[in-house]
């Protein structure tokens, strides 16, 4: 084995792709020899901003190969014969073979193929593995076609202790120099082994190539820097995984900034050095954030760091001084005095301004409340606010404080006694009277007859700065009953409008985050254990709103720059769909909007089809995302979707039933119990194709959920009718079990009880037993057969009550 | 700071070296371009010439115009009016990146104790169709300029890739000579009786810009001129044998004027992309003229 070194030097590569990059480096190269027979071993790589440096071990040769190809047979057409000659490499067919077999001779080849020099193998290689090098991005440099991340410099390969010279690429050639830190050692350097590059790099080159032990090094020195200060440092993972991609030579530095700055929020000073400055915040002994911050240099210089500290100081000083700008500006104005500015911020084009999002959510998020334990009026109120920091300086400077700015400037508004105490009636008048009489549960807090206390003000702060979340399935879930019911409202109004204007996910692409929205809901509702339905209830309201949106929008944007022609079908439905309402019913605020669906359906059979496209849509991607969820938290797929194939809609119930089902399938009774109902199932299915009698049921299920008489058996004796006598005790037995056992299991899911709903069907595993074991279903009688297939088809829908077994595996 | 003797002692002296600097680089030196722009990049020396397939070696200082970033003459970091320079070097030659390190030793930034970093920034003009790969230069933390490699413009791949410098006059003076406050920059050599500072020059100009800019500029008018020369520009490129070098002055008189009533506050957010959207129509109609006669006459 001889050991190879492949130095990729470039322009600065950007800090988030060097480690991914890295990693292509190791997986593209190590495919490229192992296809030319070699075997590398112990592959990695060192990444850094101007490097990409892959190491391996490998032969210098890759092994002959000898190979026999069976050819025509002897006499076979020339053609044939000439094509076998091409594809062996032969001159002439007495170079082959003759061998015999039953059916008489044919030709073989035999073919070697002479190994490869290594050398030979990375002329052709390394060109194949950079010019398809998978970066995010990439870029041509000059006159040439070459991509790469940025403008390539120059190559080293160095096998067996020697330089591969003259490897082009992009117009760059291997040579055996390498090239240090751009101003403490810049050499070159000639370099021909790992050792000699190891040396010319750690030593004049001033180069840490190696990515951990450059990381190492940085968090050591900034850990140093501040205890020797008496500080600490407040660790980033994310800052220091960027800082390490941005130097070769690292050197912490303590830097000062002026003490009055730390009367800003941590938050947007932490922000403001992170992703400004890439500079750690540091804090004292008690914990507080300390007056200094450290910078990581990428060189030591005669002054130790002076002039590197005294110039990021004044940078920071300067960005500091314009956070602190933007916060004084943001609070001179209440937070809900913000409200209107929502007008000028489009949430889409298609779905109106961010206004109208906020007042669909608070609308909605008035009526989940209930279902959540808050109370609707804080939630409504909540939700008004959630979004108005959107517009605030400090969100526009810095995007990810959306939320903790708004619980800010509103905690200011409650310090300064300017917040809402009283719940007053809120400027926008149109609202539907349908939704006031929906959330009027606290007549007594609606009239103002009780101001806010503390709790109140606490809990609307909290589901400001909380409604965004669960951002991703790692996130912290809100817990605050009024910021539950604001970041479920905000997260099922963006399904259904995006659902509703037709702008789903498709494969990798999900631009609107609706995946994670709906992750969100999810996560919602089984941390808080929320029994609260994904039905039409809770989608109705926001999708009515979304088309009153939607076509506002796209009025407004179509007299105003859209073309009509970059409507979707959907959406032109939609506003078709509800401009026909608006014409027929005038203000469709002055009228409930019960009354005008009620009368919509008198006069149109299938006038709510888009609404209930969407909402089935949005179920149907809801319960998708469930599957997913459900996954992740470790149980089987097929027991997921027997569940989900059940129905309903209660995400909760879902999520709840799979566990207890998935328990019980671990139990031998379970396995069994499983046994039982395929056999019966399989009885009934194989009848129904006998009788051929087409199953009707648009789900593709076999067997009707409700038990209802039109069952696959064809039977007309169904079970529980009266006077069904059974002709053997097993029957019979069978019979008193379900009679005895279904209004338990009713009984038990009616309580969401499923352990207790799944350990009374369990009751049922002996009689079915006994009875495939002494009973023949297929009787000679008739009649005594349909009774039979009648007590089987019951045996199923009453598993079918819990989930559906057809589903599972086994 | 330290005291580097290579320190240039003005303002104007900041400018003659970079000149000096990229003349021995081979650009030619242009001098500004006599239309109102949003930014060097505008000036048809690089929006078009980046354009086409013959090489392209310039450098130019370009007073650049952002009425809404006027602040009176009050705050000490922002103008309406300032000043770029500008590098274009088609094809970019290798070793630009050292180059443009070159031209920090010129004007006395000593880069032994001066932390200089390339940090990914890719720059975009939606304006001008424009794109390219890149970084903003950090000294010691501070954005001294911004650095890309062309790879789209006016909507159109480039045939050689242009390597493109800006440097913000204003900021890596006042960082060069450490002044806080614009104003306060020597603008010609300090302590004789002919010395000006930048406010000597340039203050009553900001005052009286913002005021115009803020409070007086009629939109109507504006609004007015805004069509026209949006009607002029399309008449141009209109034409049999269109022209796209007055064509693109018209573009460009309109994304100023369209910045104006920016300023004024009389765009709404929703008319916002609208108005974006006609101004990147003209100046891609230009860029494309321009290229179709390019390479007419190389053909």
């Amino acid at each position: 084995m001889a050991e190879l070194l492949f130095e990729i030097f470039s322009e600065e590569i950007p800090a988030r792709m060097q480690v991914r990059a890295g990693g292509e480096l190791v997986r593209l190269m190590d495919a490229a020899l192992k296809d030319a027979g070699l075997s590398p071993n112990d592959s990695h790589v060192l990444t850094g901003p101007r490097r990409l440096t892959y190491i391996t071990d490998v032969e210098t040769r890759s092994p002959d190969v000898s190979e026999e190809r069976k050819g025509p047979r002897v006499g076979a057409p020339d053609r044939a014969i000439e094509g076998f000659m091409r594809g062996a490499g032969l001159d002439d067919i007495a170079q082959a073979e003759t061998r015999s077999d039953k059916k008489g001779d044919y030709y073989v080849a035999m073919i070697h193929s002479e190994g490869r020099d290594t050398a030979d193998i990375l002329r052709d290689a390394i060109p194949a593995v950079m010019n398809d090098f998978p970066w995010p991005k990439s870029m041509t440099s000059g006159e040439s076609d070459f991509r790469w991340v940025r403008p390539l410099r120059g190559l080293t390969v160095l096998l067996d202790g020697r330089s591969l010279d003259g490897i082009e690429v992009g117009g760059i050639a291997s040579d055996n120099l390498v090239h240090g830190h751009r101003q403490m050692g810049p050499g070159p350097f000639a370099v021909a082994t790992l050792a000699d590059y190891k040396a010319a790099l750690d030593g004049d080159g001033h180069v840490m190539a190696e990515r951990k032990a450059r990381q190492e090094r940085i968090l050591d020195q900034a850990c140093t820097v501040c205890s020797e200060a008496g500080l600490e440092l407040v660790e980033d993972e994310g800052l220091l995984d960027e800082v390490t991609g941005l130097v070769e030579w690292p050197v912490a530095l303590l830097g000062d900034m002026d003490p009055d700055f730390l009367e800003l929020p941590d938050e947007v000073i932490r922000l403001t050095l992170k992703s400004h400055q890439k500079t750690f915040t540091v804090r004292n002994e008690g914990g507080q954030l300390a007056p200094h911050f450290v910078i990581i240099a990428n060189l030591e210089t005669p002054d130790d760091g002076a002039t590197i500290k005294a110039g990021n100081a004044k940078v920071i000083s300067a960005r500091l001084s314009d956070a602190r700008f933007f916060q004084e500006e943001d609070r001179k104005r209440k937070l809900q005095d913000y409200h209107d500015d929502l007008k000028d911020l489009v949430f889409h084009k298609k779905l109106g301004s961010m206004h109208d999002k906020a007042e669909r959510v608070a609308a909605l998020a008035r009526e989940i409340a209930p279902h959540v334990g808050a109370n609707p009026i804080l939630a409504e109120k909540a939700a008004r606010l959630a979004k108005c920091d959107l517009v605030t300086q400090t969100v526009i400077e810095m995007t990810s404080l959306q939320g903790k700015v708004g619980r800010w400037i509103y905690e200011h508004d409650v310090t300064l006694g300017r917040a809402d105490s009283l719940p007053s009636a809120h400027p926008d008048e149109s609202r539907d009277p349908a939704d006031a009489e929906a959330s009027d549960l606290d007549p007594g807090v609606r009239r103002g007859e009780r101001e806010w206390g503390e709790a109140d003000h606490h809990a609307i702060a909290v589901a400001i700065e909380d409604h965004y979340k669960p951002q991703g399935p790692s996130d912290a879930v809100p817990t605050e009953p009024v910021a539950v019911a604001v970041a479920l409202a905000d997260k099922i109004d963006t399904l259904v409008g995006f659902w509703a204007i037709d702008e789903k996910p498709t494969g990798s692409k999900d631009p609107y985050a609706l995946r994670r929205a709906a992750l969100g809901v999810i996560r919602l509702i089984a941390s808080n254990s929320i029994n609260y339905g994904i039905d039409l209830s809770s989608l109705k309201l926001p999708l009515r709103r979304v088309f009153r949106d939607a076509d506002n929008a796209i009025r407004r944007f179509t007299r105003e720059s859209l073309p009509k022609a970059t409507l979707t079908d959907n959406t032109v439905n939609i506003i078709n769909e509800w401009e026909r309402r608006l014409n027929l019913y005038g203000d469709i605020g002055r009228s409930s909007i019960s009354d005008i669906e009620a009368e919509i359906r008198l006069s149109d059979p299938e006038p709510m089809k888009i609404e209930a496209d969407v909402h089935a849509d949005v179920s149907a991607f809801l319960k998708d995302r469930l599957h997913v969820y459900l996954r992740g938290q470790g149980h089987r797929h097929d027991v997921i979707d027997a569940v989900i194939a059940q129905g309903g809609d209660d995400l909760l119930a879902i999520s709840r039933r799979v566990e207890a089902l998935g328990m019980f399938l671990l139990e031998e009774d379970g396995e069994d119990l499983v046994q039982g109902y395929k056999r019966a199932a399989n009885i009934l299915r194989a009848e129904e194709k006998k009788t051929s009698k087409p199953s009707a049921r648009p789900d593709g299920s076999r067997y009707p959920a409700d038990g209802s008489a039109e069952s696959g058996a064809g039977s007309q004796i169904e079970f529980g009718m009266s006077g069904v006598e059974y002709s053997a005790d097993e029957a019979r037995l069978l019979a008193e079990a379900l009679t005895k056992t279904r209004p338990a299991i009713d009984a038990a899911l009616e309580a969401a009880d499923y352990p207790a709903a799944l350990s009374a069907l369990a009751d049922l595993r002996e009689p079915i037993d006994e009875f495939f074991e002494a009973v023949v279903v297929n009787s000679d009688d008739p009649d005594e057969r349909a009774r039979r297939l009648g007590l089987l088809s019951a045996v199923v829908e009453t598993f079918h009550r819990i989930a559906d077994f057809s589903r599972l595996d086994g | 700071m330290t005291d580097s003797p290579a320190k240039p002692a003005s303002f104007q002296e900041l400018i003659l070296r970079l000149q000096t600097y990229w003349s021995a680089q081979g650009c030619a030196i242009l001098q500004p371009f006599d239309t109102e722009v949003g930014a060097g990049t505008l000036h048809p020396a690089t929006v078009l010439r980046s354009l086409g397939p013959k090489p392209w070696n310039v450098a130019y200082v370009q007073p650049s115009r952002r009425p809404a970033d006027g602040r009176y003459g009050e705050n000490p970091n922002r103008l309406q009016h300032y000043y770029q320079f500008q590098v274009l070097m088609k094809p970019n030659p290798v070793d630009l990146q050292d180059r443009y390190l070159g031209s920090l030793d010129a004007i006395g930034i000593d880069r032994t104790v001066h932390d200089i970093r390339f940090v990914e920034d890719d720059w975009e003009n939606p304006t001008v169709g424009a794109w390219g790969l890149g970084w903003e230069v950090w000294c010691d933390g501070m954005e001294v300029s911004q650095y890309t490699y062309f790879q789209q413009v006016g909507g159109m791949d480039v045939d050689l890739v242009s390597g493109e410098l800006t440097y913000g006059l204003e900021r890596l003076a006042m960082y060069v000579f450490g002044v806080d406050n614009v104003y306060d920059l020597p603008f010609n050599a300090p302590g004789l009786p002919t010395s000006l500072s930048y406010g000597d020059v340039f203050r009553r100009n900001e005052v009286e810009q913002s005021e115009y800019n803020f409070e007086h500029a009629d939109t109507d008018n504006i609004l007015e001129r805004f069509r026209m020369a949006e009607a002029e520009c399309k008449a141009l490129l209109a034409l049999e044998k269109p022209l796209p070098l007055p064509a693109y002055e018209h573009a460009l008189k309109a994304s100023h004027l369209f910045n104006l009533l920016d300023a004024r506050g009389v765009v709404s957010a929703t008319q916002r992309p609208e108005y974006v959207k006609r101004v990147r129509d003209l100046a891609r109609g230009c860029a494309s003229a321009w290229v179709k006669g390019e390479k007419a006459r190389a053909a």
